[in-house]
């Protein structure tokens, strides 16, 4: 029977099982092909914090949700197309997310008595009529998977761990996409260490998308066609790979060598893993024995004249806090990466939050101004990283970049820029003898020289203690320790002088402005792009620089009759916007471990603006 | 001039003095602190090391002892509690040819520095590290701290130290340290020969300093220090020649059952513990280490260890090297480009 192929503009898929089912990976491949075929492409990985919490329970579900579209798109979307439900807990985990008429596939072979009462099912849903909204296809993947590889020399464990292809294959074949992508990437990523495991991954992957072929169970298929793109060449990126790639191009334009000193931690360790790979390019990271000796290197790195990065997420960020004080009073360049992940405490270490905004503002001793940075969405991440590093370098001083473990994890396609219009980074290191004082600074940046060991004649000592102007000896002065107070706070407010025009996406004046920061961008940007179009009187404004914020901020917030902040935290940008610019500025919050969704939003800006 | 040193520290350079070390910082030590002493070897030892001032930093945490930096007239970096290994190891990954140099105490470098600590020796950069051990928290005024000995009364333990204290030296060779030493505040002559030996080693090196506070705990080393009991309770250790001390030198020590025991030479020195500051293997240095945990034995003072390992810089270094030769120097535009790529026209 010829199946009928349906257009549509996009569609979002959801896979799930158990954390061992390899969900991340299929996912991950879907969203390779997507963007190779040139749909537009967001991602949200969902994983449990455990290796390996106990099979087929609620803790231990394991998802990946891809969103792709024909048009430009910004999320991962609110909800799902298709779901593929590897066992009873991943099917109670995300049916919430699917839509009605949505396509279910579901493993029957592991909906049996015991996962069934695992997952909190006390009939089976599959035969209860509870899914019966849905358009359900339970498929017999483990014995159809196995079957496929019966003349394969696996053991039965290892063939059922080439399952999860079985079922990207069925995906693959339902929105009438090529496999080779995914062969080709099976054949590099076992060829060294598990090459006896390539033939069995590629015959699963055809075995699932020939089962659909040959059985009469979809009656549709679906197509998605390419996005429009601006014409470059494209990448499909996940944030922390950008950050990664944003900290090699800051070290190879500044022509410094980069020191990553770090500790591993959850969700900033792919940032280690990253940069320990381009040992090539000079870069030298360095695992230390805790969050501190981290920084520590870094810093002794930036004071001996190399770009000195630490990466690390909220835990980390607090252990390391008198360290990066130090290096704020010594006004050293110094790039700290924090990878935002729920707190409190060790909090939800997989899940995504944006609660340490007021913690990098406020969480250290003194008086003690630091320039943030946050990235919008994982290609933003190069950019935002860069910025930092250029700030760091140009005004001496600690920056501190926010991502957030929906960013950082979430991938998305990336116009790869041309390195020769990257913003130069000039980095002068100071060599004249005559005049040379050690807090003597730039008039226009307030930076200081940065003179490193080995200079002739520049001999100095800096440290913690406050330090007499100019000459920076150890000074008790009660009038001197205001002056480099004040000094000090003056420095990090010229970096305005660095941010160009506030961007107003929308109504540049009128009865709504959503203002944001960090990962929630996708989601307001969709629903302003909706509500735009309809005509309603409303703008986006969205910030990457969180200290200083940007001149002409308050003239803008004024120019609006409601300012909404949506945060994944109790309320940190709006009492930073209320208290600086005297605006009763109104929030959406949500402290959930998860992003917005765009429906929560428009519900939101429904009680503000009339249509 | 004599200098084991690699590449980046010139030779001939001219002759600088004690004078050319010393800052227009006033010391702000109280009035006989052993500090005085060991500021005063530093920068006499300094002009005989052959090396450039603008190649010599010196990094400190909190203490007394840490503001040796603002003395020095050399870089300097004054850090923060314990993490001067951490800044000290960054320093010296981003520049090798500089010979780094990290001032400490008993509460920076073993307590809130514990950590650092041992992973710095483990990692062998080539970094001296000199131990101010006091045995007392002397800048807050007076606390126990992790050497003060067991039962000792301070403003923190009015009845006593409930706990067992650092040895600094064990601590250090058990970490696996690569040059490991003890020196005396007072014995000036001895200090400049282990500062100078601790310079002469590539790797990490070393060096517990017995130095008298004598507001908050003096004479804590006196036993060890005066000339009168000096003697008869030290044992000072040359490579290759068996353990004798006293003040007639008629005291020696030999092994007996596992256990160090005096013996007196005249009974003849073919039992006596020959020292080997060169053996890769530690059970001869730990055993010496451990004799100053021991009331009846004399504390050794010298070079327990001195062996040679690949620093953790030049490691990093052929790492990054090799890479180079393997991969080729990167190039930042086929790195952006990495991975399946696609054109949009």
């Amino acid at each position: 029977m010829r199946k009928q192929v349906e257009q549509i503009p996009a569609a979002t898929v959801l896979f799930a099982g158990d954390s061992g089912d390899g969900s991340q990976t299929i996912g991950t491949q879907m969203t390779e092909t997507s963007a190779m075929i040139g749909n537009d492409v967001a991602t949200l990985p969902d994983y449990p914090a455990e290796i390996k919490a106990p099979a087929g329970s609620l803790a231990g579900v394991s998802g990946f949700q891809l969103h792709f579209s024909s048009e430009t798109i910004h999320t991962p979307g609110d909800t799902c197309d298709v779901l593929v439900a590897m066992n009873p807990a991943a099917l109670k985990v995300n049916l919430s997310k699917l839509k009605d008429n949505g396509i279910l596939i579901v493993n029957a072979d592991n909906f049996a008595q015991k996962n069934l009462r695992l997952a909190g099912y006390a009939d089976n849903p599959l035969e209860d009529g509870s899914l019966e909204k849905y358009q359900v296809f339970p498929v017999e993947l483990t014995k159809l998977n196995r079957d496929a590889l019966e003349d394969t020399e696996l053991d039965l464990s290892d063939k059922d761990q080439c399952k999860n292809f079985f079922a990207l294959g069925m995906i693959l074949w339902l929105y009438n996409r090529p496999m080779d992508y995914t062969i080709r990437w099976i054949k590099t990523k076992f060829a060294l260490k598990y090459p006896h495991l390539i033939e069995p991954n590629i015959l699963a992957l055809r075995a699932g998308n020939i089962y659909c072929e040959a059985t009469d169970q979809f009656a549709t298929t679906y197509e998605v066609k390419p996005a429009k793109f601006s014409p470059g060449t494209y990448r499909n990126i996940a944030g922390n790979t950008s950050t990664v790639l944003g900290l090699v191009a800051a070290a190879h334009q500044s022509g410094l060598q980069l020191v990553y000193g770090s500790y591993p931690i959850t969700p900033a360790s792919d940032i280690l893993h990253g940069l320990a790979l381009y040992k090539n390019f000079g870069i030298v990271t360095m695992q230390m024995e805790d969050e501190i000796a981290a920084v520590g290197v870094a810093i002794g790195a930036a004071f001996s004249g190399s770009l000195g990065v630490t990466g690390s997420s909220g835990p980390g960020l607090a252990l390391k806090s008198e360290a990066i004080n130090l290096a704020m009073i010594a006004e050293l360049p110094l790039v700290v990466c924090n990878i935002q992940r729920a707190g409190p405490s060790t909090g939800m270490p997989t899940k995504t939050e944006q609660a340490d905004l007021l913690q990098m503002l406020y969480g250290r001793n003194g008086e003690s101004p630091l320039p943030i940075l946050a990235a919008a969405r994982p290609t933003d991440c190069f950019d935002t990283v860069y910025e930092a590093c250029r700030i760091a370098i140009k005004y001496r001083t600690p920056v501190i970049f926010l991502s957030e473990l929906y960013i950082a994890l979430g991938a998305e396609p990336w116009k790869i820029p041309d390195v020769a219009d990257l913003p130069k980074i000039e980095t002068e290191f100071h060599t004249q003898v005559d005049g040379f004082e050690p807090y003597l600074r730039d008039p226009d940046t307030l930076a200081r020289p940065w003179a490193k060991p080995g200079t002739p004649g520049l001999e100095h000592r800096i440290g913690g203690l406050e330090k007499s102007d100019i000459t920076g000896n150890v000074s008790y002065d009660p009038e001197n320790h205001e002056k480099m107070v004040e000094i000090r706070a003056e420095k990090v407010k010229k970096i305005a002088n660095e941010i160009p025009p506030t961007d107003i996406y929308g109504a540049q004046e009128g009865e709504l402005l959503i203002l944001g920061w960090g990962g929630t961008f996708g989601a307001i940007r969709t629903v302003v792009e909706n509500r735009f179009a309809d005509g309603q009187a409303i703008g986006h404004v969205h910030l990457r620089f969180l200290n200083p914020f940007p001149s002409d901020l308050g003239d803008v917030l004024n120019r609006y009759k409601t300012i909404l902040i949506p945060e994944l935290n109790t309320g940190h940008l709006r009492q930073l916007i209320r208290s600086e610019y005297l605006i009763d500025a109104v929030g959406l919050n949500k402290i959930q471990g998860q992003p917005f969704h765009v429906f929560e939003l428009e519900t939101e800006i429904d009680n503000y603006i009339r249509n | 001039m004599k200098s084991k040193r690699a590449s980046g520290i010139p030779r001939g350079v001219p002759t600088l003095t004690q004078k050319d070390f010393t800052t227009d910082q006033d010391p702000r030590w109280c009035p006989g602190c052993g500090d005085y002493s060991i500021l005063a070897q530093t920068r006499r030892i300094m002009p005989e090391l052959g090396i450039p001032r603008e190649n010599i930093v010196f990094i400190s945490g909190i203490g007394c002892s840490s503001r040796f930096p603002y003395y020095m007239n050399t870089y300097g970096f004054h850090t923060i509690h314990g993490r001067a290994p951490t800044i000290a190891s960054g320093v010296k990954m981003a520049n090798p040819d500089l010979s780094v140099w990290v001032i400490t105490g008993d509460g920076d470098a073993l307590s809130i520095g514990g950590n650092h600590f041992i992973h710095l020796m483990r990692r062998n950069f080539d970094i001296n590290v000199l131990l101010f051990n006091n045995r007392i928290y002397g800048l807050t005024k007076g606390q126990y701290s992790p050497t003060s000995e067991q039962g000792k009364s301070t403003k923190s333990s009015p009845f006593g130290s409930l706990e067992t204290p650092f040895n600094p030296i064990s601590l250090a060779l058990s970490a696996g340290a690569t040059f490991v030493s003890r020196s005396l505040d007072t014995d000036t002559q001895h200090l400049r020969s282990i500062i100078k030996a601790a310079f002469e080693h590539k790797g990490t090196s070393f060096i517990e300093i017995y130095q008298n506070c004598n507001i908050f705990n003096d004479g804590t080393f006196f036993p060890y220090t005066k000339k009168e009991t000096k003697a008869d309770n030290t044992v000072f250790l040359e490579h290759g020649e068996p353990l004798v001390f006293g003040l007639e030198s008629d005291k020696g020590i030999e092994l007996n059952n596992f256990q160090p025991e005096v013996t007196t030479v005249s009974n003849g020195t073919e039992n006596l513990i020959v020292h080997d500051q060169f053996a890769e293997n530690t059970t001869l240095a730990n055993f010496l280490a451990r004799m100053s945990d021991m009331p009846d034995m004399p504390h050794p003072i010298g070079i327990f260890r001195s062996v040679q390992h690949t620093c953790y810089e030049d490691l990093m270094t052929d790492q990054i090297a090799a890479a180079k030769q393997q991969r080729g120097e990167g190039d930042l535009d086929a790195l952006l480009h990495a991975g399946d790529t696609w054109i949009v026209e």
